[in-house]
């Protein structure tokens, strides 16, 4: 059960903080609403964990005669980003936010327009605002440089603008400007099916698609109170290991593109497709897409799966302890690593950081720990962690997590073979109306968190997808005080997907 | 893969397809560029004239023969600029990859293409970091409202003569995502695609094959 309370919007601020301070809670995620239609305002919820795992959320309606509401930011920094989708998506003004600025919509997007408005028709398309505003401040200053790159990059890789401010090539600010691959999937999954919305859980993010997938399906089960079976849970934590470990190995690859280290990029690359190769010899797709649905799995993991599994990641994690200690053994890529791009622990931990970044700082966030979920028990996973925040520790955090990884999939595997073969889905059935759950996955970037609400009929009424690749917010903090050359491996020690921010 | 002589025409398939890829009428047609390969169809088709295979993943000259069956008969087009971009290019081909709004799947796919397995260099393939200094724009994504802009002017940017590849089932069609207010239908909708690679995402062999097939070095009888 997730404990509610109900608040007037002006408390918002002081019951949050309240929350924060005296009870440890971390925001978790925070969702607006359009209830108009249901004889009700805006709604924001702020949904909290305590140390003990459990949910609180903080709930106030905003009269739609004056959409505003004093921001939370200014006392739980985490809302930050929150609190500025709200205002863009819904047209519901933080008043008092420290960055007001747009967010998700870009400067030539009309004014007055919000997608996540019911009275927004989301299969329309807008004509451009012919006078934009520009959002970037930038440094201004003798000497001071700006670099701009992006949203086309150079490699292959996802689109965002940077821009560095500096001097020489001394990093002051990085100002990022994300969400040009917003799909408008949130919108799309209003009144949609729940099959056709998992189709698009699965497609957020490729990379992250099975912990979408999951998280998504999780959240549905809750709602309907239809819980999947021991085997079907076990599926899925072996396959969410398994997309862990590709994820992993691969971002400690490219990690190895970020300072020119070819030989390693090769290495770790090949590793990486034999990881993908067994995914799409398990489970059918290199990307796990087509592999959970709500109530459980449409894929089983049988005896000769199961075997080939536990044959082919132990023989790559050999491979890839080898490759590791080369790695550790390569002074000239080692020492690159070395307090770059750190990220301060409080920072870290008042921003909301998740995930690797977090725990490479010293802040122990790992959904599998503090909320088991799919076919983990308590205790099955420790979080790793390292203090130094730097990229090395970043890069540290994923070997020492692909290992536990290798681990876990051994020890998931055993218990699968004792669990005798069920249904593979639970049936969901129509959902019950007026409900909401989160359903959270610790994917390999850190926890996902799925918001699903029903409407009166039972339909999906709001889909809101916090992923860990909200740690965007985070980057530029680390990024300040480096080197611009130095910006690459900054940002593939973090490895965000835009994909999954942008949605 | 579709046998003709098992399809009754019951519709089933069509009903369960969560993409609107497939219309049964007077006969069955499938839309690769909008298959997202979930494989509901097959599952549900009573009659078994629905099964697993490549054939659905092989990239097309034109949206039209991307429809399965193909509509019979299919105009060679694109054979002689195919043909013409052999002779210019001969063995090297620089190619730019452009996300117009993807999910990033495809995007690893290319670079899946890199790695020393696949290893796309060995056909004289390389990614190059300018438009300015390709060939062949690989374009990924429905082309979103936030991405039209960019999209334009990374293909204005490119010389001639040059070619445009869409890979996956969102940059042929705009599937699975609605269009509208943020996603679009796909390159095809700004750009004048050479080559379609279908698929949700396509594997690397695919991707490689769709390259190839837009420079002329593979010649396909069909």
């Amino acid at each position: 059960m997730i404990e509610t309370q109900s608040v007037a919007a002006d408390a918002l601020p002081d019951t949050c903080a309240a929350l924060v301070q005296e009870r440890r809670a971390r925001l978790v995620v925070m969702t607006g609403t359009d209830e108009r239609e249901r004889g009700r305002g805006f709604g924001l919820y702020y949904v909290f964990a305590l140390p003990s795992g459990a949910l609180v959320s903080i709930e106030a309606q905003i009269d739609p005669a004056r959409p505003e509401f004093p921001s939370v930011t200014r006392v739980v920094p985490a809302a930050h980003w929150y609190e500025r989708e709200v205002k863009d998506l819904l047209g519901i003004e933080p008043r008092g936010h420290p960055d007001p600025r747009r967010l998700v919509l870009h400067d030539d997007w009309p004014h007055g327009l919000h997608p996540l408005r019911k009275d927004f028709d989301g299969r329309r398309t807008v004509a451009r605002d012919p006078h934009p505003h520009g959002p970037i401040t930038g440094v201004r200053g003798d000497g001071v440089i700006e670099v701009p790159v992006g949203p086309i990059h150079a490699g292959i890789i996802e689109p965002g603008h940077f821009r560095f401010g500096g001097v020489g090539e001394l990093v002051f600010q990085l100002e990022a400007r994300l969400f040009y691959t917003h799909r408008g999937i949130e919108k799309a999954a209003e009144g949609a099916s729940v099959e056709r919305v998992l189709f698009l859980a699965e497609r957020i993010c490729g990379a992250c698609s099975l912990s979408n997938a999951v998280a998504y399906s999780q959240a549905i089960e809750a709602i309907a109170d239809r819980h999947p079976g021991r085997r079907t849970r076990l599926i899925r934590s072996v396959l969410l290991e398994l997309e862990r470990l590709y994820n992993h190995v691969g971002d400690i690859a490219n990690l190895c593109a970020g300072a020119a280290l070819q030989l390693a990029v090769y290495q770790g690359g090949v590793l990486k497709e034999r990881l993908q190769e067994l995914n799409a010899e398990v489970a059918g797709h290199r990307y796990l897409f087509g592999v959970a649905c709500p109530g459980g799995v449409r894929r089983d993991l049988d005896a000769a799966a199961q075997e080939c599994i536990r044959r082919e990641t132990g023989a790559i994690e050999s491979e890839f302890r080898s490759y590791v200690d080369a790695l550790l053994q390569t002074e000239s890529f080692m020492e690159r690593l070395v307090g770059t791009g750190v990220l301060e622990h409080d920072l870290a931990d008042e921003l909301g950081a998740v995930g690797v970044a977090a725990r490479a700082s010293g802040v122990a966030r790992d959904v599998r720990a503090s909320q088991p979920y799919a076919g983990l028990r308590p205790g099955m996973v420790t979080p790793v962690l390292r203090t130094e925040g730097d990229v090395r520790a970043r890069m540290l955090v994923r070997v020492d997590e692909a290992f536990a990884s290798f681990g876990l999939v051994n020890d998931l595997l055993r218990e699968l073979a004792e669990v005798a073969p069920t249904e593979l889905v639970t049936p969901i059935g129509p959902l019950p109306p007026d409900r909401w759950a989160l359903g959270m996955v610790e994917s390999p970037r850190g926890e996902n968190v799925h918001h699903v609400m029903t409407g009166a009929a039972g339909e999906i009424t709001r889909y809101r997808v916090r992923s860990a690749s909200y740690n965007w917010a985070l980057v530029p903090f680390a990024v300040a005080g480096n080197l611009l050359p130095d910006f690459p491996l900054i940002n593939k020690s973090f490895e965000l997907c835009y994909a999954c921010l942008d949605r | 893969m579709f046998d003709r002589t098992r399809c009754d025409l019951n519709g089933a398939c069509a009903q369960v397809c969560p993409v609107g890829a497939i219309a049964v009428a007077a006969s069955f047609a499938l839309d690769r560029a909008r298959c997202i390969s979930c494989s509901r169809c097959i599952e549900v088709c009573p009659t078994g004239a629905l099964a697993q295979g490549l054939a659905f993943a092989v990239p097309e000259r034109t949206r039209r023969a991307l429809v399965e069956p193909p509509p019979a008969p299919l105009a060679a087009k694109g054979q002689e600029l195919a043909t013409r971009a052999r002779r210019v290019l001969g063995r090297s081909l620089h190619v730019r990859h452009l996300d117009a709004g993807s999910c990033n799947g495809c995007d690893w796919e290319i670079n899946a293409t890199t790695n020393a397995v696949h290893d796309i260099q060995r056909f004289g393939v390389d990614f190059v970091a300018s438009p300015r200094h390709a060939d062949v724009l690989l374009v990924t994504g429905t082309v979103t409202h936030n991405l039209e802009i960019a999209a334009r002017r990374t293909y204005d940017a490119m010389s001639e003569p040059r070619l445009v590849v869409a890979v996956g089932a969102c940059a042929s069609s705009g599937s699975p995502y609605p269009s509208g207010y943020a996603s679009g239908e796909g390159a095809a909708s700004i750009l004048p695609i050479d080559v379609f690679v279908p698929g949700c995402p396509p594997r690397p062999e695919a991707i490689i094959e769709g390259l190839l097939l837009a420079v002329g070095r593979i010649v396909r009888v069909r």
